[in-house]
């Protein structure tokens, strides 16, 4: 059944009434974060407690808001209630939870943010006393522009996107008849770059292929989200599917193309499914196909999975990878503009940009150009993980500090210790040291820094963090994900990795710091593609910011950060001793002796340095040193 | 079913279109677990390029195993965040115990051990998966037993 566009208001009707019924709405976060963590066990007992109370609600799934350390995370609403957030749900609160609703009680002991919705009615008295949600550390600082529907709606039905707004951007460009021209001319004027690494304005790419000769024409989604600790990318296609394909169409109807194309990671199921089901019921209500809306619009998406090589998700070994070749990219004498996808005018923007297009059409430019700095419109969402409090995903506007994004919002370090780097841009991107802290969130900042915004990751590193065995961790992911194809970056990588290697085996050599330094700046200059020209980074970075932790390792065989197994040395400090025995049954190769309530001995020509006899100390006896 | 027939079936639904072979392998290796030999040869008659051309895509991808693997896949997540949580010292202590490297599979082919990258779970760092199973804040006193449990 095609629709026109009269008829998104009858579905948006619908949508509404699912997002705000007449009884209760329980929902539960079940992106892979939320079902990680126990989710669907969660879900299920809800199911079961409402089944067994007589409570008139219905149990729902929904996306992730973004509060990965307080998942599960489970919401519930209802004619008379604002949105009420619990959060670290197990079944048996899930049970608690239902018997308690069903008496009438929204437990505001157990809750952690009540937010208010689209038909706002005052919320009864007892939980007006539970924070508000954009009161709470963690959103009080966000600014959720493209997040705006993940957590809220359920991602496998399109009706509560249409309801929350969805579909009427491209319906708007429809009606109101607004020329392709003039879409690119929005989205130049929301200052939008894109937010897969490099920042190139979005309009710019558009606008190249919008005037290049020939059809088909393709558009391209970059989901292959390749920084191995990061999640944004996922999440997005996990709870709100629909704005990256809306985002699609309205960038194909943009350059007139017909046809475009997902390229997501095959690690990605539950993405892969959840988008594929999107696609299926944007395909059924006549929103992709022919004829959309009745415009005479012909435009479709599919999806070809990733193979899990890093290397394709630069631009032209992604072309070659969905071509069905190996993923190598190619010198860039063309323009993937002109000559892309099967040598057809191709756009590739990443998830967050097409996510980021959806909103600026439906909202204007100007509430995405009025956030950010200068150079840098709008909102970033990054995944903020590591030796953080608030581990999760958070969308902030540019310009914020990353001072405040990392205590305000993150907490803070876990177990207050001391803060030493956070990493941004990921294999890419480099380590920004405390002293940078009050630098803005903006793409020239953190370039002039030696890293980069890139597409979201932000690894956070304290003082147990070792900074040299950092930097050989990010080359070892360069040196193993290199396609082979360019000397500098197969060799010259391999060169520094082996430097790094000897470094934290206690064989560095004084000169091993200018070699490092030369090497990276020749791998930078000379590499074909942008792998092996940002590779160094991670080095060069450390080196920059961080030279005393190398120096240590080379000239005193000693890694600060206590790290470097080959330079560090377990023993056991008599004066804590009480000789528990804790540490020797743990220790996996009996390098420890020792009689009960005697002073245990570490052999050190036994121990591997696996330090579970530290982790497991009641009394701190164990030093490392 | 057979294996010819079976390759056969699924290059058909990419209508034969070498344009499909990253689509085609992984829907074999998702039946197999890994690529066979025979796979391979059978892909290439079918979409008549030369067997090189599918051997070396087939190696290029990570999602691609050309070796049989075990009855159960232990993979660890090497993603960053898992990473300055420690993953690594997960890693030691996973192959010691099944006395087998990264990457390869138990004698007994009970257990093969992989690395991934970021399971998306980071606040739950560091993690493990057994068949898809998520072991999170994992810690290395743990590992013994859980192994033990696929025993
Ligand atoms: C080695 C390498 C890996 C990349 N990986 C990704 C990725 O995983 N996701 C992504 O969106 N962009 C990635 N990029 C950037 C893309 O080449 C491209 O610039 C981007 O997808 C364009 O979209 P944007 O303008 O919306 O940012 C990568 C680039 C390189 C050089
Ligand atoms: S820089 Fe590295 S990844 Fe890029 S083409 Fe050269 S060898 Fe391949
Ligand atoms: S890095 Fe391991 S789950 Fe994200």
């Amino acid at each position: 059944m095609s629709i026109e566009i009269k008829d998104l208001d009858k579905i948006k009707e619908s949508g509404f009434k699912s997002l705000n019924p007449d009884s209760l709405r329980i929902t539960v976060g079940m992106a892979s974060c939320g079902l990680a963590t126990g989710a669907q066990k969660v879900f299920d007992a809800l199911v079961e407690a409402v089944k067994g109370s007589g409570l008139d609600a219905r149990v729902v799934r929904v996306g992730c808001i973004g509060y990965c350390e307080k998942e599960p995370l489970v919401e519930v609403t209802g004619p008379e209630l604002p949105r009420i957030c619990y959060p670290d749900m197990t079944p048996e609160r899930a049970g608690e939870l239902v018997k308690s609703l069903a008496v009438g009680n929204y437990r505001e002991d157990m809750a952690l943010f009540r937010a208010s919705k689209d038909n706002a009615a005052e919320p009864p008295g007892e939980v007006k006393d539970i924070v508000a949600f954009d009161e709470l550390p963690y959103f009080k600082r966000q600014k959720r522009y493209v997040l705006d529907n993940a957590g809220v709606i359920d991602p496998e039905n399109i009706e509560e996107y249409i309801a929350r707004g969805g579909y009427s951007s491209i319906g708007k460009i429809f009606k109101e008849k607004i020329s392709p021209e003039d879409v690119i001319e929005t989205i130049k004027k929301s200052g939008l770059r894109g937010r897969g690494g490099a920042g190139f304005p979005t309009y710019r790419k558009w606008e190249s292929a919008r005037r290049a000769g020939g059809y088909p024409k393709y558009v391209i989604c970059n989901a292959d989200e390749g920084d191995p600790g990061a999640f944004m990318d996922r999440n997005i296609l996990e709870s709100d599917p629909h704005s990256v394909i809306e985002g699609m169409i309205i960038g194909g109807y943009a350059i007139g193309a017909g046809q475009g194309i997902v390229y997501i990671r095959h690690e990605y199921p539950l993405a892969v499914k959840r988008l594929g089901l999107a696609l299926k019921q944007a395909r059924e209500k006549g929103l992709l196909g022919r004829d959309i809306m009745g415009s005479g619009f012909d435009f479709d998406i599919g999806m070809s999975r990733g193979g899990g090589a890093f290397v394709c998700g630069e631009s032209s070994a992604l072309i070659a990878s969905i071509e069905g070749k190996v993923g190598e990219p190619r010198p860039k004498f063309v323009h993937m503009a002109e000559s892309g996808l099967w040598e057809c005018p191709t756009v590739l923007n990443n998830v967050k940009t097409w996510a980021s297009v959806t909103n600026i059409i439906r909202k204007g430019a100007e509430s995405f150009s009025q956030i950010g700095t200068d150079k840098s419109k709008g909102t970033m969402i990054f995944a903020l993980v590591g030796k953080i409090k608030n581990t999760g995903l958070v969308e902030v506007p540019m310009g914020i500090k990353l001072r405040d994004l990392i205590y305000e919002i993150g907490g803070g370090i876990q177990g207050d210790k001391k803060f030493k780097a956070v990493q941004t841009g990921g294999p890419s991107g480099g380590c920004v040291p405390e002293k940078l802290l009050d630098l803005p969130v903006d793409y020239e900042a953190l370039t002039e820094a030696g890293s980069m915004m890139g597409s979201g990751g932000m690894i956070v590193m304290d003082e147990e963090t070792c900074m040299v065995n950092i930097a050989k961790y990010f080359l070892n992911f360069t040196m193993e994900e290199s396609c082979g194809k360019c000397t500098p970056c197969r060799e010259g990588i391999k060169q520094m990795y082996e430097i790094l290697d000897r470094i934290t085996k206690g064989e560095g050599r004084p000169e091993d710091i200018e070699t490092l330094e030369t090497l990276g700046h020749i791998i930078k200059e000379t590499s074909l593609c942008q792998l092996g020209g940002s590779a160094p980074n991670p080095v060069l970075t450390t080196l920059r910011y961080f030279k005393d932790e190398y120096m240590a390792h080379i000239n005193e065989k000693k890694c600060p950060a206590g790290v470097c197994t080959a330079l560090i040395e377990y023993s056991i400090d008599a004066d804590n001793c009480t000789g528990c025995g804790l540490c020797l049954k743990n220790c996996p190769v009996n390098a420890i002796s020792g009689e009960k309530k005697q002073t245990h001995t570490i052999d050190p020509a036994m121990c591997i340095k696996c330090g579970i006899c530290r982790s497991v100390c009641p009394f701190e006896a164990v030093i490392l040193k | 079913m057979a294996l010819i027939e079976k390759v056969d079936g699924i290059v058909e639904m990419y209508g034969s279109n070498p344009g499909g072979l990253i689509a085609i392998l992984q829907d074999i290796q998702d039946e197999y677990r890994y690529l066979d030999r025979e796979a391979i040869i059978r892909v290439a008659h079918d979409l008549k390029l030369p067997v090189s051309q599918v051997y070396s895509v087939a190696n290029f991808y990570n999602a691609f195993s050309l070796a049989p693997t075990g009855k159960h896949i232990v993979s660890v997540c090497l993603g960053t965040a898992c990473y300055v949580k420690g993953a690594g010292l997960i890693l030691d202590r996973l192959e010691r115990e099944m006395e087998i490297k990264i990457g390869e599979t138990t004698g007994d082919r009970l257990f093969t051990l992989q690395g991934v990258r970021c399971l998306g779970c980071c606040s739950i760092a560091p993690v493990i998966t057994i068949d898809g199973e998520i072991y999170g804040e994992i810690k290395q006193e743990r590992i013994s037993k859980i192994l033990e449990s696929y025993k």
